[in-house]
């Protein structure tokens, strides 16, 4: 596995906060990076701040397990996380930053004959969509990833799997310092240690925010805020279908490369790869409580190593170095809200659960687009708050209930 | 792991419960007479504060009765139903 750059002392403009912006962008993880970054070099829009509670990117995006795919069920979602992988596949070069973007491929298994019924139908769906997509057998399965156990003595054994094989991982603070350094050269903001505390308001306009850094005018306020999304939402009045759980991941310690691709399953809840210095990278599933808490229960880790350790017998003998928890924000669809929100001068990006970096490039490029024009971009249009009043909803529970 | 109080086994492992989220969210008297907002509302919108929440728990596997009571969705602080 190729090695980790050196990284020079800065790579970003830190900025002090002006009275003023067209757009404010609340939130500098990769999200609110990118869409800063689009909101620069696709609309010529460079009058923009990232303001960030803590430090850049130090949120979900440095909590993640990397993993980019876009093979999801319905036309919709493929539509936005396609955008996304094949902005992926020329990043580096755009961001003239290495991201180590690795396109190792993405296996989906299956455990069960509905699972299999599904998955062979989303392989269907994703070829009518332009999505790369196989249907593997156990013993495909086997080739392309030879630790996988594909056993028929398993508890849960596996009956076959969906394949992308341009699917992968990237290095995700990488990526939110590509997208830092290349939106500060465009002229753009980025302030952290700024916390919004309130809004401005004027005849029911949204005119600013409020910070612990003084207030600040915008033209248009763009939330990016992922887990505490509610909590931002809930100071201007706005109701939002998001319940926050904690999401656990964990590494294990630097091993010689044993695992050629990602491995996710749903039914077992783990999700799989290994990073490029070399420690295997692994989700779960989110803890059923609503919950704030950068960390989460014991029990869930367990549960998800047991899993692992059925499936990836030789991981057995592998240690765990750290685990930690992020917060991710969960729609009743399972889909992202991307949008206007019926208030003036505020903007929605929210709802991507457990599964928002693999949209990073996507989402901001869409944002970027929807902050622009004051209308969505037809790839995030299905996404808009409204869907839970028309019904319209974009239901991926089927495709990406757990593992996203 | 925390230690939840069933109000009838006493206190309990995590692991013992289901969740249900908010409390407290009553069916409306007069469904018919929602518009889709309200309904979407009522279907979709439940609170997510970053402190106290008033929720529904299960004791599934134990007794298997539903109570509510608080918790502070930070500190996990638990505390019977006010």
């Amino acid at each position: 596995m190729s090695g980790v750059p050196e990284q020079p002392d800065r790579l970003w403009r830190s900025a002090e906060p002006r009275r003023h912006y067209q757009v404010v962008i609340v939130g500098g993880g990769g999200h609110g990076l990118a869409t800063a970054y689009y909101l620069a070099r696709n609309h010529g829009i460079a009058d923009v701040a990232v303001l960030e509670r803590g430090w850049l990117a130090g949120g979900n995006m440095a909590r993640n397990t990397t993993i980019i795919r876009s093979n999801y069920l319905w036309e919709a979602s493929a539509g936005i996380y396609e955008h996304s992988l094949k902005l992926w596949e020329t990043l580096e070069a755009e961001l003239g930053y290495p991201i180590l973007f690795s396109q190792r491929g993405v296996l989906n298994l299956a455990h069960s004959p509905q699972e299999v019924r599904d998955g062979v139908r989303r392989v269907q769906a994703n070829l009518l969509a332009g999505v790369d997509a196989q249907w593997l057998d156990p013993t495909d399965v086997a080739a392309v990833c030879p630790i996988v156990n594909v056993s028929p003595q398993l508890r849960y054994p596996v009956l076959g799997a969906t394949y992308q094989p341009r699917g992968g991982i990237a290095k995700h603070d990488y990526v939110a310092w590509g997208f830092a350094r290349a939106a500060t050269d465009l002229g753009v903001d980025i302030i952290e240690h700024c916390e919004v505390t309130g809004f401005k308001r004027r005849d029911g306009r949204v005119t600013g925010v409020r910070t612990t850094r003084g207030d600040i005018g915008a033209h248009t306020v763009a939330l990016s805020a992922a887990g505490h999304t509610s909590v931002l939402a809930d100071m201007v009045g706005l109701r939002v279908p998001l319940q926050s759980h904690a999401l656990q991941a964990l590494v294990s310690d630097l091993l010689q490369p044993v695992h050629p691709t990602v491995v996710m399953s749903n039914a077992v809840h783990v999700y799989v790869s290994q990073a490029h210095k070399g420690e295997l990278v692994m989700g779960a599933g989110i803890d059923a409580h609503n919950s704030y808490s950068q960390r989460g229960a014991v029990h869930v880790i367990e549960r998800q190593l047991a899993a692992a350790v059925e499936l990836f017998p030789v991981f057995a003998r592998a240690h765990v170095l750290r685990t930690w928890g992020g917060i991710v924000d969960v729609s009743p669809d399972a889909s992202p809200i991307v949008g206007l929100t019926g208030i003036d001068g505020l903007t929605i990006n929210c709802g991507w659960g457990t599964g928002g970096f693999k949209a990073t490039p996507g989402v901001g490029w869409c944002y970027a687009h929807t902050i622009a024009h004051g209308q969505p971009h037809n790839l995030n249009a299905p996404f808009t708050l409204d869907r839970f009043t028309t019904g319209a909803l974009v239901d991926e529970h089927g495709a990406a209930a757990v593992a996203h | 792991m925390m230690l939840i109080t069933c109000p009838w086994c006493g206190p309990r492992n995590e692991t013992e419960f289901h969740y249900g989220g908010e409390a407290g969210v009553a069916y409306p008297t007069d469904p018919a007479a929602l518009s889709d907002e309200e309904w979407g509302r009522f279907l979709f919108v439940r609170a997510n504060p970053k402190g106290v929440l008033h929720e529904r728990w299960s004791h599934s596997a134990g007794c298997r009765r539903w109570f509510s009571l608080h918790r502070d969705t930070v500190t996990h602080e638990v505390g019977p139903a006010r």
